[in-house]
């Protein structure tokens, strides 16, 4: 199969957009949808600087070499999480990309240990609150990723969410009706009041695949074994369900992400919307002052439950 | 022809030759899931495999 843009051997067929690209013409295509995402979603200017939440799979660190590439200012932030080996060699790979691609480019990464900051790993954490692993993995990365571009200075959050990732989590909330989640399910969420960092998925109009086929082309070493932790989760198998159904039609879950977000446009604008709704239902929380719909947040809550489960 | 496959990480064997498509249909895989990857190389679903080649077939969905 030859490339659509020149004489080459292509390396990806792209059936969704009835293309196929050689290692040149795909690195171009996957770069011009970032930098189209960036600029449709107003997600950050050229001068602003970023914080990329890293964890050494092939999106985040490809996030992070594309907006590096693009000329932009990012910094990283990689939560350890103390999960054996499968967090050892993530680390590994964050830091022998910070030393290669990262550093030369003058961005900085910062490591967050779990074990050292939280008290326990994230197992341990999980088991001593009651609670499941990526539960409370997410509030800690939430948290640390939140409290980490607020107090480094930054302008925005940025991660490796792509269009799997979206579409995946639509058809999860779809399924069970969660509406109140739709709101917020955007490739740009505004800092809708003090505390809270902007946030912005860069890669949304890419697929897993098209990321993963980018990192290998540009030789980015990521870590492919999955979270022992993630074993049987349901976004697997919505993702799994999506590819099913795109194998069948392609550009399905494309259509099935993109028209939700534009009837989300045109249903409200969402940016104020958003902003009033956070503003009704969120104080500072009373521990650690980030906005909470309770007194104290989930963050803190679980770090004192562990703090007395431990002593 | 020798494969790699992971979740969990195995190796197989197949004879060749083959089409990298043939190849994902005999074992039921979906192509918008998997880069079929030789030495360095990506290769699309039309390459042909022989029977002394070693492929990795790489899953891309991750995410729990």
């Amino acid at each position: 199969m030859k490339c659509r843009k020149c004489p080459a051997q292509a390396v990806l067929k792209l059936p969704r957009h009835n293309t196929a690209f050689c290692s040149t013409h795909l690195t171009d295509f996957v770069r011009g949808q970032v930098e189209r995402a960036i600029k449709s979603q107003k997600m950050f200017h050229p001068n602003d600087r970023i914080l990329v939440a890293v964890s050494g799979g092939k999106d985040s660190l490809a996030l992070w070499e594309i907006l590096l590439k693009l000329g932009y200012q990012a910094d990283a932030l990689y939560v350890d999480q103390g999960i054996g080996t499968y967090s050892q060699t993530s680390r590994e790979k964050v830091e022998r990309f910070t030393e290669l691609v990262a550093k030369p480019c003058g961005a900085t990464l910062t490591i967050h240990h779990v074990e050292e900051e939280e008290g326990a790993n994230i197992p341990d954490l999980a088991n001593l609150i009651h609670r499941p692993t990526c539960s409370a993995c997410g509030t800690v990365k939430r948290y640390q990723f939140n409290r980490a571009t607020i107090q480094g200075g930054y302008d925005v959050m940025a991660t490796g969410h792509n269009l799997d990732d979206e579409a995946a989590r639509l058809l999860g909330n779809v399924l069970h009706w969660q509406e109140e989640y739709l709101q917020k399910q955007s490739p740009m969420l505004p800092a809708s009041m003090e505390g809270f960092a902007k946030k912005v998925k860069p890669l949304y109009r890419l697929t897993e695949r098209e990321i993963a086929a980018y990192a290998i082309v540009n030789r980015i070493d990521y870590i492919v074994e999955e979270c022992p932790m993630s074993k049987g989760a349901k976004m697997l198998v919505y993702k799994d369900v999506l590819n099913r159904l795109e194998a069948e039609s392609p550009g399905t879950k494309h259509t099935f992400y993109f028209q939700f977000l534009k009837k989300q446009a045109k249903a409200q604008p969402t940016q104020g919307s958003m902003t009033q709704t956070d503003h009704a239902t969120l104080k500072p929380c009373t521990s650690c002052s980030q906005p909470t719909s309770t007194g104290i947040c989930s963050y803190c809550k679980m770090v004192a439950r562990a703090k007395t489960a431990t002593s | 022809m020798k494969i790699h496959l992971s979740h969990p990480s195995r190796n197989i064997e197949m004879a060749g030759p083959k089409r990298v498509g043939d190849v994902l249909t005999e074992l039921h895989l979906i192509p918008e899931g998997y880069l079929i990857i030789r030495g360095e190389d990506l290769l699309t679903e039309d390459e042909r495999l022989e029977d002394s080649d070693t492929i990795e077939i790489r899953p891309v969905i991750s995410g729990g």
